[in-house]
């Protein structure tokens, strides 16, 4: 069936409810039956939940075949988490058959192709997958089709039941010996936990693991004990120099500074941009160096920011220590200077995926966002995004927050230039869309700016600004111009991979790439 | 032109190519890669076959390793790689490419 975006889902995947995608805020008003997990009771005191290894806490929670097990990645590609445990439950104890359901997996996780390919491991659920997983999965050596969801979809999808998770793996910078974890004051510290709060919330059984024992309690805790059945002390749960970098630098590359700068100029000419505007942006360079435009616009007419979200980095903090933004609200950490000011820089909070993002909850905060400046790998006429395959049609990416925050924001920008070496970012379809494009705003280009046609008002904000804009086609039509026209990718009929949108309908499918030959 | 002897021209760098051409068995053997070999292929091995017909050259292996490069970059790589095989990149050469 041809859904809302102009894909084909096939109909053997419409089973069980499922519907194809049909336009923004389609399930609003909707009911969802909240799951709930089905959890052991410790009625008897217990002075520690230590387990002497991942094994017997494996054990001791009842782990077998068929089983899902649940990450997040505040680890980042430092991880080491989701391939010790995996290890010790395929090499170890001999099981099989099994899920992993990650909020991301990265090129960290290489060594989980291996048991795709060995068919131990049969299902996976993601928001990321890159590296050799990407591969493999691309090549159809998994079991079932991959389910990639956003950073909002999937705490939707197990509030919902949708995904169970049996056992959920708390990877925990700090925890005390029942369990209280927090993201720092250890060694592989990753600031914000918010990722891993609805898992732990949501799985039959929670196992901590951690490098970093301190005393009892661990306050405040961003996975509570309540929820945690053992705790396994490791030598190193990552390597801290992947898990944050030293500080996410702005650009000084001349494009991303020209388009950033276009970036502010956009939000500036908007209503929405005045006392207390609200503000997400990703960490790529030129959406990270539009803070710095932004500033001296907010300096300019005397305005400050009310809040910001999203995985937060240094720009933000600094920001927030200037006083030129209320409170930080952060889901994840990219730099160290995020990771120490979390819960230390007074109005710098801390919230989970569901919060952040859940489009089937009472009022995410992406709901109230007036701007989001994102990236993208590619952005089609239709205003659509993919952030998730290459131009080769292989998994090498992530929706993340990019579709949550699209649809929630008033005013959501993509900003990319408009060639890639040969690959054109502006073309006629994407590979895969991710983002929507009834959920896309404005396009920055180092070739010009374009606004959907769907939002007239922001075309007499610019107007009136006197920014410049021209057609997407225009620039699809200049970027093929430089490139040459790509060749159609070409598809065998296995589905790879299913790609959800934040509300559970189906967007798109990735499916098995053919050979090429020359 | 006759290629007379191997010679390469271009980098690994993104958005180059890195073209080597070595005397063939009187025709075109061409061995590519490419970083957009989906999308481009198919152009790229054009591209490359009509800049060694325009050049004259009808015999000879060739081997690219494209890194995204743009058509401008491919003839100019190419052009050049078989200007160094025939000592034609000595002197008297066509900047501006001898490839329009």
């Amino acid at each position: 069936m041809i859904n809302k975006v102009g894909r084909d889902i096939p109909d053997y995947l419409l089973k069980d409810g499922k519907e194809v995608y049909q336009g923004k805020n389609y399930m609003d008003g909707k009911y969802i039956q909240k799951a709930s997990p089905k959890t052991r009771r410790y009625e008897t005191p217990q002075e520690s939940k230590v387990a002497e290894s991942i094994v017997k806490a494996l054990k001791d929670c009842g782990a077998k075949s068929g089983m899902t097990f649940s990450f997040h990645h505040h680890l980042r590609d430092g991880d080491f988490v989701v391939n010790m445990v995996m290890k010790a439950a395929i090499e170890e104890l001999g099981l099989d058959n099994l899920t992993i359901a990650a909020t991301s997996l990265g090129s960290a996780h290489d060594p989980i192709a291996e048991y795709i390919e060995q068919g131990k491991v049969v299902g996976i659920q993601t928001s990321g997958i890159r590296g050799k997983m990407g591969e493999v999965v691309s090549a159809g050596k998994l079991k079932t089709p991959a389910i990639i969801r956003s950073h909002g979809g999937r705490p939707r999808a197990i509030e919902g039941g949708e995904v169970h998770i049996d056992i959920a793996f708390i990877a925990a910078p700090t925890s005390d010996c029942v369990g209280n974890c927090r993201g720092i004051g250890g060694k592989s510290n990753c600031g914000s936990m918010g990722y891993a709060m609805t898992d732990a919330k949501y799985a039959d059984h929670v196992v901590v693991i951690t490098d970093c024992l301190v005393d009892f309690p661990n306050m405040p805790a961003s996975v509570e004990a309540i929820d945690v059945d053992a705790v396994v002390v490791v030598d190193s749960i990552g390597n801290p120099k992947k898990i944050a970098s030293a500080a996410a630098r702005i650009s000084q590359n001349p494009r991303d500074l020209m388009m950033a700068e276009d970036v502010a100029r956009v939000i500036a000419s908007t209503p929405y941009f005045k006392e207390g505007f609200s503000f997400q942006t990703g960490v790529g360079g030129p959406s990270l160096a539009a803070n710095l435009f932004l500033e001296k616009y907010m300096d300019e007419r005397n305005i400050k920011m009310g809040w910001a979200i999203g995985g937060i980095c240094g720009p933000m903090v600094e920001l927030l220590k200037k006083g030129k933004v209320g409170k930080v609200i952060d889901v994840q950490d990219f730099d160290l200077d995020a990771v120490n000011s979390i819960n230390q820089t007074p109005n710098h909070f801390e919230m989970s995926a569901s919060q952040y993002a859940n489009p089937a909850n009472k009022g995410a905060f992406v709901n109230k966002l007036d701007f989001v400046v994102l990236a993208a790998l590619e952005i089609d006429t239709g205003f659509n995004v993919n952030v998730l395959t290459g131009s080769d049609g292989v998994l090498r990416g992530a929706p993340g927050g990019h579709p949550d925050t699209a649809a929630g924001s008033k005013c959501c920008i993509i900003v990319t230039p408009l060639i890639r070496g040969r690959m054109a970012t502006v073309c006629e379809h994407v590979v895969t869309v991710t983002t929507p494009g009834d959920c896309v705003d404005v396009l920055v280009t180092d070739y010009g700016i374009a606004v959907n046609p769907l939002r007239k008002d922001l075309i007499e904000c610019l107007d009136n600004a006197g920014i410049k804009h021209v057609t997407i086609e225009e620039l699809k039509n200049k970027a093929y111009s430089l490139v040459g026209r790509p060749d159609d990718l070409e598809w065998e009929d296995k589905v790879v991979a299913v790609l959800e949108a934040r509300d559970g309908t189906i967007l798109d499918v990735v499916k098995k790439i053919k050979p090429y030959k020359i | 032109m006759e290629i007379k002897k191997p010679a390469m021209a271009g980098t690994l760098e993104s958005s180059d190519a890195q073209v080597t051409v070595e005397p063939g068995n009187g025709k075109i053997e061409l061995s590519l890669e490419s970083s957009v070999m989906n999308q481009y292929g198919r152009q790229i091995k054009d591209t490359v076959l009509e800049t060694l017909d325009r050049l004259g050259v009808t015999s000879a292996r060739v081997t690219m390793v494209d890194k995204g490069a743009l058509d401008c970059t491919i003839k100019a790589r190419v052009e050049c790689a078989v200007f160094r095989s025939c000592d034609a990149s000595e002197s008297n050469i066509p900047w501006g490419g001898a490839i329009k």
